[in-house]
């Protein structure tokens, strides 16, 4: 189903501008995500960070600048062809964005049922093997309304995933989890890295996270990027803006990252 | 594309510049009223597929069935109300037997759809409106486009289908009941003997009647399905919004309703 090409960039962002009320929210914003690797995008509450994942899948189309997703321009895509290049991203919203009258189940079996050939029993195995995934194995029947935010949270990642698409974008996957569970879905992004190539696009407050599972991570300040850089550089970096971030989640110390960096 | 992108404009400076504003909006939110009902129309093709026909079914239940019981008594009550004011303006002529083609022909033409239209649109069209934009607020529209899964399809559709064959279904139940609210209150009240009423009732009304108020509801079915959903699609601002678009769909129905009541009265009856 997903259509491939051969380049190595996934998503690659040209001075994207994005004007709210008067307000540049993105402002300038280059980056270029590369196949296979594990984008993880931190900065302040509403600096643009899901206004940044929205234009990826064009929910939002930039007013200045590109979007390219391969070698394909977001910005001119309509209709089926547009169609075409959403099937090959995954999203987790941040709030989850479950249908409320389907079950857990049926919302992840959703996209399989509407958008695949699959049969029934295929769907159901998948279905059941990706619950199992997010350790909700037993919460197939239950309603998004019953559950709490941080099982709504790990349902719509689901979701996400259970098409296996290229490339996947979390809005904040971690927030609203306790640790324990924080770091399953860590490992969990991981996994999907190492056994599928999936391309990842991280959101997160979770510095632990970030550092954890980031090939590379990107500091957003002023509608733009302050800093890209890979876990081992970003704990040593000199930027204010990571300076602070870092001291506010009581990383001062580099050494113990670079231990842990994969 | 059916998720927008958050509109911003300048405030208007002045009386002129806001009522010029709300003019272009209210045609550009017609036009795009009427781009939906196209739309849904287009997606009809589906309608047949199987997980649409569930869905309508589905839709049917929920706006039918659960719509009966107050149709029933409003029903009940306007055919006796209605035969109780002609009774009593007839008794004068000694024409009480007459309130049968009064009930049966205003309930027809007019009362019967009119009435499930209004009921409808206070019961149904909020409920879709009020839904769809907590799907919007909730980013659930969104997600259901970025899985390409087409919203006009899979929400308005069926709803759409189920209102076209649901109001005009439930204005004929109403219109029976009407008849035979205004057919107790003959008996009780103005001494009109069942037989007598039934077949007043029965001659006087053609089959014109019949359709044309059928038809009537059917538009009124897809108004408020159609006002209803694009209210609900143009939700913003989060919660209050979606206060915002129930209040309008109801409201904006029933103009319509009455509105396009009345030129379909004209046009078939003149
Ligand atoms: N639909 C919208 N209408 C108006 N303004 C918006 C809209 N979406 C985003 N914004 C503005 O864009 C800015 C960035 O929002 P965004 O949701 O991307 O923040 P964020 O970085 O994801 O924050 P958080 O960490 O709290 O999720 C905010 O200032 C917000 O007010
Ligand atoms: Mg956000």
């Amino acid at each position: 189903m997903t259509m491939k090409d051969n380049t190595d960039s996934m998503v690659r962002f040209e001075k994207v501008k994005k004007v709210f009320a008067g307000k540049a929210v993105l402002d300038g914003m280059d980056f270029d995500i590369r196949r296979g690797e594990t984008f993880v995008i931190v900065g302040p509450s509403g600096t643009g960070k899901s206004v940044t994942l929205k234009h990826m899948v064009r929910l939002l189309t930039p007013d200045q600048g590109d979007v390219y997703v391969g070698k394909d321009c977001m910005n001119e895509a309509t209709g089926s062809r547009l169609a075409v290049l959403r099937e090959r991203f995954g999203y987790l919203f941040q709030g989850g964005a479950l249908l409320a009258w389907l079950t857990v189940g049926e919302n992840i079996a959703l996209p399989l049922r509407e958008k695949t050939t699959l049969t029934e029993a295929e769907i159901q195995k998948r279905v059941h093997a990706t619950l199992e995934m997010v350790e909700m194995a037993g919460d197939y029947d239950k309603r998004p309304s019953d559950i709490s935010g941080g099982m709504c949270k790990r349902a719509g990642l689901a979701r996400a995933i259970v098409t296996e698409p290229e490339i996947i974008l979390y809005d904040e996957p971690t927030s609203g989890l306790d640790p324990v569970t924080s770091r399953t879905i860590d490992a969990l992004i991981a996994r999907l890295k190492e056994e599928l190539g999936v391309t990842s696009v991280v959101v997160t407050h979770d510095l632990h996270s970030a550092l954890s599972i980031g090939s590379r991570i990107a500091m957003l300040h002023g509608g733009r990027v302050a800093e890209t850089s890979t876990p081992v550089e970003f704990v040593k970096s000199k930027n204010e803006e990571v300076q602070s971030f870092l001291k506010s989640q009581f990383i001062t110390e580099a050494g113990q990252w670079e231990r842990d960096a994969r | 594309m059916i998720s927008r992108e958050p509109e911003f404009f300048p405030p208007s400076r002045n009386m002129f510049g806001r009522l010029g504003r709300s003019v272009v909006f209210s045609f550009r939110e017609t036009g795009r009223a009427v781009v939906l009902l196209v739309m849904a129309i287009l997606a009809m093709r589906h309608m047949f597929k199987k997980r649409s026909r569930t869905e309508i079914v589905v839709q049917m239940f929920v706006f039918g069935i659960k719509s009966l019981g107050v149709i029933t008594v409003v029903a009940i009550f306007t055919g006796m109300i209605l035969a109780l004011q002609t009774g009593l303006a007839l008794r004068q002529f000694n024409q009480e037997v007459n309130i049968g083609t009064a009930v049966m022909v205003s309930m027809l033409r007019e009362m019967g759809p009119f009435m499930t239209g209004l009921i409808l649109a206070a019961c149904v069209g909020s409920a879709i409106a009020a839904q769809i934009g907590t799907m919007v607020v909730s980013e659930e529209i969104a997600a259901l486009e970025i899985m390409s899964i087409d919203p006009v399809r899979y929400l308005v559709m069926p709803r759409l289908v189920a209102m076209l064959i649901m109001t005009p279904m439930l204005a004929f139940y109403m219109c029976i009941m009407g008849v035979i609210g205004g057919g107790l209150v003959g008996q009780t009240q103005l001494g009109v003997s069942w037989d007598a009423y039934i077949d007043n009732a029965t001659r006087f009304a053609e089959v014109k009647d019949l359709v044309v108020g059928m038809f009537k509801a059917f538009l009124f079915g897809g108004i408020i399905t159609v006002v209803a959903c694009h209210q609900g699609f143009a939700t913003t601002q989060g919660a209050v919004g979606v206060g915002f678009a129930t209040r309008k769909a109801v409201i904006v129905s029933f103009l319509l309703i009455l509105v396009v009541g009345y030129f379909v009265t004209r046009i078939f009856y003149v």
